[in-house]
């Protein structure tokens, strides 16, 4: 099990570091110059070249992205060319909003996932699997945001529960909690349909298993054969939908940020596109690789924790 | 009073009925088997006693346990008789285990299911464990099941349904998927336990050698019924019913194989060796490796018919690989007709003179294609060929089906059948050498024999030459002319069939014809022959 950790952790180290390399390219070589464009159309070239050179934007590449990535290794991300503030700071108060709204919301999405994937697997072409497979299919379809304005115009506007939007600040947690539940639930909603979909159909493969009917010669229910044999064997496929999901929850929150007014990293990303703020756009970027990266080798982790017979190959 | 007694089980599966009045009875000590052909109903019979039929199935009738009438108790009380009452061993050991829990929990689960304490279910799940063979010492019920060989695993199948003494057990083909000596030590084991616990136990096999010595009363089943019953040395002494007549001849069948005519070298098998690379314990450990085949010399001669055994792990498939040319070997040269073969080339001339059929006629066919896409399917290495429909036609006719069904999918042809369409595959190109990798392993014993005798008249009208690959000693010798027996990666043993059955020389050998079950060869033949005229 040590030496299966030990190997996928050189492999997430070998792939950070191929991601930085790639990212800092992309970035050099995508159109748009920041100094041009902060100083706006009609500005004087040598005004353009000094804040070039003050933004050691006219050093060699290798050694800018030696500099670069030398910094992120020690928690310098640089100063973001726009705002003159470090981009670790910027980014730190973005990930206070953004990952806890991720972890919520897929705590949200696995949690009304179990128990609807179970209920089907278990009532697999009765009344019940259908209705829950229709509902399931209904929250693929509902595109999010949509799905965000209901929960608006339900609980802010109608009821008066929520806030319809903006983000309060940690200091007050419960208060925090409360903004991000609607949000968490919009986001949460499809991840939800498609985990019980996944959960069910893996549910039902290992029902069809030899071991499920020693499982029930040995006197064990259905359902106890269903809940101590079938869940964990039906794990792999969930395990990677959820790592999959909660990558896209951490980076793909934009437009629900949007709707509900977060300040997440997200909307920081957006920002700093559409700003040429290239050293920012780099740093979250390289910090979203990250978060996937360690996100593949825990569920990796996980894998191997759930079948024993993963431990030793690979 | 008999422990077990079905009483005209008759069962339905939607509108069509698959069990016709079956009765049986089993009393306590006794070893009852079941047997007959894949669809006769044995593997029925039993699940309908544990009440583990497939859904939309209707049983009526009685199965009484012990005076309980098993037909008329809700789900929920035959949960309770089940593993207490009655416990079921399943055919595949590779797959009847949870492969993500260790060996002693799912032994101890059956315990604790019932109540009892964890700490004292762990204790009697490690006994129960010892007692099937499996000592903590050397297999610890800390392992998980795929650390474990088959026999092994059986061996925690028979503990788990054991664990809490019910008795009756049911064992449904325990040792088919098994080797030889392993099924001998599996037998012994299962015969043991039912005199030591008095236990009743309902055998299901197909193997009428498995049944002889072991059993004390045979039923024999037919198409949903019971066709013959009694005391195991009456029934293959008396063979009252014509259908045990028939399984009994069909399992002794030996292929008319014709004189060994050979003529110059064809297949030369030349130092092979190969290694597979395992898991390191660390990620800076040196590379290990196991050793599959150590140097192998194997020569097959034009119209030669070797047969191939060993046990499961001991190299044949990794030898046919080899030989075919699918994987390069790590030393060693395979040549074919004096051109050499070689896993990174493609050589259509070469490739079209060696063929192979496999043992799953199902699996191995695209299920989407008629029968004339699945058999001309080799016809590419011959370059453009005009006369495709005739080729497929001829091989058709030659393995005894009708040409008109070409346009059939697979799925409307039997198991035989399907194995003939696979021969007939292997045929099209009209080959030098065709593997028969456990080609006859999965087929009925009326089936086999009649595809025996195909193979053997392929050869004595084309001249083909073939490798049979078996670990059925028996099958492979009425239809081959030389037998070759691996162990661990070599050959132990080369020599003609007849030489090696009379006089075995390498101690596995010996032990390979020792353990295989054998059917009295006295007692049926007198009446078979009477029958015969």
């Amino acid at each position: 099990m040590l030496s299966y950790a030990l190997r996928r952790l050189i492999s997430l180290a070998l792939s950070l570091a191929v991601a930085s390399l790639a990212i800092f390219l992309v970035v050099e070589v995508a159109p748009g110059d920041p100094a041009g464009f902060m100083l706006g159309t009609g500005a004087q070239p040598d005004t353009v070249a000094a804040l070039r050179a003050e933004l050691g934007l006219d050093q060699p590449k290798l050694e800018r992205y030696l500099s670069w990535a030398g910094g992120m290794l020690s928690g310098d991300f640089g100063t973001s060319y726009t705002y003159r503030t470090p981009v670790a700071g910027m980014v730190a108060d973005r990930l206070w909003v953004s990952l806890p709204l991720a972890l919520y919301a897929l705590a949200l999405s696995t949690l009304l996932a179990f128990p609807a994937g179970l209920y089907a697997a278990a009532r697999r072409g009765r009344a019940g699997d259908v209705a829950v497979m229709g509902a399931t299919q209904l929250g693929i379809a509902v595109p999010n945001f949509w799905f965000a304005m209901l929960l608006v115009l339900l609980f802010s506007i109608n009821l008066g529960w929520f806030s319809a939007g903006g983000f309060p600040g940690w200091s007050d947690p419960l208060a925090a909690i409360k903004a991000l539940t609607l949000p968490a639930f919009a986001l949460a909603l499809p991840q939800a349909a498609i985990l019980a979909r996944v959960l069910r159909s893996s549910l039902i493969d290992v029902l069809g298993e030899d071991f499920i009917r020693t499982a029930r010669a040995k006197g064990l229910t259905r359902f106890q054969a269903l809940w101590r044999h079938g869940v964990r064997n039906a794990l792999i496929p969930v395990l990677t939908i959820v790592g999959l999901q909660f990558s896209f929850l951490l980076a793909g929150a934009i437009i629900i940020e949007q709707v509900f007014f977060l300040p997440g990293l997200g909307r920081l990303i957006f920002q700093a596109i559409s700003q040429r703020d290239l050293i920012v756009v780099e740093s979250v970027v390289m910090l979203l690789v990250f978060a996937v990266i360690l996100v593949t080798f825990l569920t990796d982790l996980a894998y191997a924790w759930v079948d024993p017979r993963l431990r030793r190959r690979r | 009073m008999s422990l077990l007694s079905v009483r005209d089980l008759t069962l339905k599966i939607g509108a069509t009925e698959i069990l016709h009045g079956v009765s049986l009875d089993v009393a306590a000590g006794e070893i009852v088997a079941v047997t007959g052909e894949s669809g006769s109903g044995k593997s029925m019979t039993a699940l309908a006693t544990m009440g583990l039929l497939p859904a939309g199935a209707r049983a009526s009738g009685h199965i009484r346990l012990g005076g309980t009438d098993l037909l008329t108790l809700s789900e929920r009380d035959l949960c309770q008789f089940r593993g207490q009452a009655m416990g079921m061993v399943f055919q595949e050991p590779m797959t009847a285990l949870n492969p993500v829990q260790r060996i002693g929990d799912q032994v101890a689960e059956t315990l604790r299911l019932r109540g009892t304490p964890r700490a004292e279910a762990e204790a009697r799940s490690a006994d129960t464990l010892a007692r099937m063979g499996l000592h903590p010492e050397r297999i610890p019920p800390s392992r998980y099941p795929h650390e474990l060989s088959g026999g092994q695993r059986q061996r925690v199948g028979i503990a788990m349904a054991l664990a809490l003494r019910p008795r009756l057990l049911i064992a449904d083909e325990p040792t088919t998927a098994l080797d030889v000596t392993t099924q001998a030590k599996i037998l012994d084991l299962l015969t043991r336990i039912v005199r030591e616990d008095d236990l009743g136990l309902l055998l299901i096999t197909h193997d009428l050698a498995v049944v002889h010595g072991r059993a004390d009363r045979l039923a024999v089943m037919n198409k949903g019924r019971v066709v013959e019953t009694g005391p195991t040395a009456r029934v293959f002494a008396e063979m009252a019913h014509p259908y045990t007549r028939a399984l009994f001849a069909a399992s002794r069948h030996r292929a008319t194989l014709g004189e060994r005519r050979t003529y110059g070298p064809l297949l030369e098998v030349r130092g092979l060796r190969q290694d597979y690379p395992l898991p390191r314990p660390h990620p800076f450990a040196k590379a290990r490796s196991q050793t599959a085949l150590r140097g192998i010399d194997l020569d097959i001669r034009k119209g030669e018919r070797v047969g191939l055994v060993g046990e499961s792990g001991c190299g044949k498939s990794t030898l046919t690989r080899a030989i075919l040319g699918l994987e390069a070997p790590a030393k060693g040269i395979v040549t074919l007709d004096g051109a050499r073969v070689r896993a990174d080339r493609r050589d259509p001339a070469l490739r079209r003179k060696m063929q192979v059929v496999f043992q799953d006629p199902y699996a191995s066919f695209n299920p989407r294609h008629p029968v004339a896409r699945l058999v001309a399917e080799p016809l590419h290495l011959l370059g453009p060929v005009e006369d495709r429909a005739e080729r497929v036609a001829e091989a058709l006719t030659s393995v005894g089906l009708d040409p008109a069904d070409a346009h059939k999918s697979i799925h409307a042809f039997s198991g035989g059948q399907r194995q003939r369409i696979a021969i007939a595959r292997a045929l099209v190109t009209r080959p030098e050498l065709v593997i028969f990798d456990e080609a006859v392993s999965a087929l009925d014993v009326r089936v086999r024999a009649g595809i025996l005798d195909l193979i053997a008249g392929l050869s004595r009208s084309a001249g083909l030459a073939y490798l049979f690959i078996s670990h059925d000693l028996s099958v492979v010798r009425g239809i081959c002319d030389r037998i070759v027996v691996m162990q661990e990666g070599e050959i132990v043993e080369d020599r003609p069939a007849e030489d090696l059955f009379a006089a075995p020389e390498h101690p596995h050998t010996r032990a390979l014809l020792e353990a295989a079950p054998v059917l009295p060869d006295s007692a049926g033949r007198a009446k078979e022959e009477t029958t015969c005229d």
